[in-house]
């Protein structure tokens, strides 16, 4: 459900978190976004930080500089502001993937799974346009939605310490990309050759929240073809 | 700006980073915060050497560092006192001390607290990586070429010269804080307190935690009283912003302290420790003991005032005893 007014919770005295809807949905992730944007055009004195994810926003700022009353009126005026200047359009971008093998060491068990052929898995993964619902867990890893019922795997029950750079991955209906090798527990269906983060790059990775991504096959011979 | 080679790492200890006080405005892109974990010593041990507060330092873990200087340098050590000594003989923290070219500064083991705080004047200059000198060392930026200090390293300052005569500064025992074994955190309640019946808030007031030894920049990992939340409830929430100091709680009710490593996540967060108290949760380590005290907001931001009123004085005081020429 989306709510009416903004929902505040204090994470003690220098963060808020702003709920818009309290499951994930992706009209609450667009107001989210809208919220995230507004505020961030606003350049609010005082906030350090915003963090837009599924159905919340939070925002770092300095107690000694603004007040907490003064930053919810913001928000809320914000919020309700309905002839503001135009919201910008997400970004779409098509991400290759080089499925199964040694790059998605877990595509034959989620076939197997659903009692499919790791081909049909792929033709799954590729179909959706997904929404980018927030950019977490690691710098540069978006989390992405929906995966098609069919396909919607639970997580592996022991995660892997190493996950390489790259990996694309599914857990239940969500699907991401790992920007830097990391921990992960999810199901590892292929590899991309594109960054997705890069500290010494601007912006350091290429996607925002609400950007759209299509995966699509590739070959694994074909994969110097996307490396710039 | 005048570039000089001031230090080189003889020997890093089990961990040494570069940090300032914190990586911002990158949250959005999934980038945590990184930085001091104990933003207070290394504010200070900056004031003492005439550094700006937000210039970059050393943070030592527990023991080992040994690192030579290059060139007539200042430092302070702000924090833990992990014995630290120059040549082998003991020098104090929160005070500043010359170093003449050749000298040693070594770290023996922790006296009190678990982190120190190294200033040098002039600053540490390692490239600026999103806005901050910070290392994230999961993610492999920022800092010395994103990793911990190595041996041979060599660190450089700006016109480290300059900064000499503050030699001999010092923070008035009145003002610096105390480390013990037994630490009470203040904290706020919240973001989702309500998510736990009074029966699991209670006990999480009532009993001090343990620090579990696998404790690190990530998180301060507790064990103790486990701490239930409403049965109905599932062990995950919808991963949402995580700020330094809150506190949450996985299925198995063991709550982890949240450091500056992580920007989101998808636990449910009992309560928060108030900000003036952050710097302190750079200083406990595995074996301590740490109890909650919830206050409420006014407390917290009146904490947080006397904290900069502190800051402001100490600048006053250094400005009037080691005028600028």
């Amino acid at each position: 459900m989306l709510y009416d007014i903004p929902t505040f919770r204090l994470m003690g005295d220098r963060a808020l978190l702003v709920e818009l809807g309290d499951e994930i949905s992706p009209s609450i992730n667009r107001k989210v976004r809208e919220l995230f944007l507004k505020l961030d055009r606003e350049s609010v004195h005082g906030i350090k930080e915003l963090v837009p994810a599924y159905r919340s926003l939070m925002i770092v700022y300095d107690p000694l500089a603004i007040l907490l009353t003064a930053l919810k009126e913001v928000v809320t005026r914000l919020h309700g502001e309905t002839h503001g200047p135009p919201i910008p359009e997400p970004k779409k971008l098509d991400v290759p993937v080089v499925y199964g093998g040694r790059f998605g060491p877990d595509l034959q068990w989620v076939a197997d799974f659903h009692g499919i052929s790791p081909e049909e898995v792929v033709r799954y993964h590729v179909q959706p346009v997904y929404q980018v619902y927030m950019i977490g867990f690691t710098p540069g890893f978006p989390y992405l939605g929906e995966v098609p019922d069919a396909i919607a795997t639970p997580r592996r029950e022991t995660p892997r310490t190493v996950v390489p750079q790259g990996s694309v991955a599914i857990a239940q209906r969500q699907t991401g990309i790992y920007p830097v090798q990391s921990p992960g527990g999810w199901q590892i269906l292929g590899w991309t050759p594109l960054r997705f983060f890069d500290a010494e790059n601007w912006p350091p990775t290429p996607l925002e929240i609400g950007d759209r991504v299509k995966f699509f096959p590739i070959r694994e011979k074909e994969i110097p073809d996307w490396q710039s | 700006m005048a570039i000089v080679a001031t230090m080189e790492v003889m020997d890093p200890g089990p961990l040494c980073t570069v940090q300032d006080l914190g990586r911002y405005g990158f949250g959005r892109y999934g980038v945590p915060p990184s930085g001091a974990l104990d933003s207070f010593a290394l504010r200070a041990a900056n004031i003492l050497v005439g550094n700006r507060e937000c210039e970059a330092g050393l943070e030592i873990t527990l023991m080992g560092l040994k690192i030579k200087a290059l060139t007539g340098v200042v430092v302070a050590i702000g924090g833990g006192d992990l014995q630290p000594a120059i040549n082998g003989k003991s020098i104090e923290t929160w005070r500043s001390y010359g170093m003449r070219k050749g000298d040693f500064l070594h770290f023996k083991s922790p006296k009190n607290g678990c982190r120190a705080y190294l200033a040098v004047g002039g600053g540490i200059l390692v490239q600026s990586v999103l806005g901050s000198r910070s290392t994230n060392l999961s993610s492999r930026f920022g800092g010395y070429e994103g990793t911990p200090l190595k041996k041979k390293d060599v660190l450089s300052s700006d016109s480290p010269e300059t900064h000499v005569k503050f030699d001999g500064s010092a923070l008035p025992p009145e003002w610096r804080p105390l480390y013990g074994k037994d630490w009470v955190l203040r904290v706020l309640w919240g973001p989702q307190d309500m998510d736990f019946p009074e029966k699991s808030r209670e006990a999480f007031l009532d009993s001090p935690f343990k620090v579990s030894p696998q404790s690190d920049r990530t998180g301060i990992r507790l064990s103790g009283h486990l701490i239930h939340r409403r049965p109905s409830l599932g062990e995950s929430i919808i991963s949402e912003g995580v700020a330094p100091g809150t506190i949450q709680v996985p299925g198995d009710g063991q709550p982890i302290i949240i450091l500056s490593e992580t920007i989101t996540g998808g636990y449910r967060k009992i309560a928060t420790v108030i900000g003036a108290d952050l710097p302190f949760l750079g200083q406990i380590k595995p074996g301590d003991q740490v109890r909650f005290d919830p206050v409420d907001l006014d407390c917290a931001l009146g904490a947080i005032e006397q904290l900069e009123e502190t800051f402001r004085r100490l600048r006053e005081r250094i400005s009037a005893e080691f005028p600028m020429t």
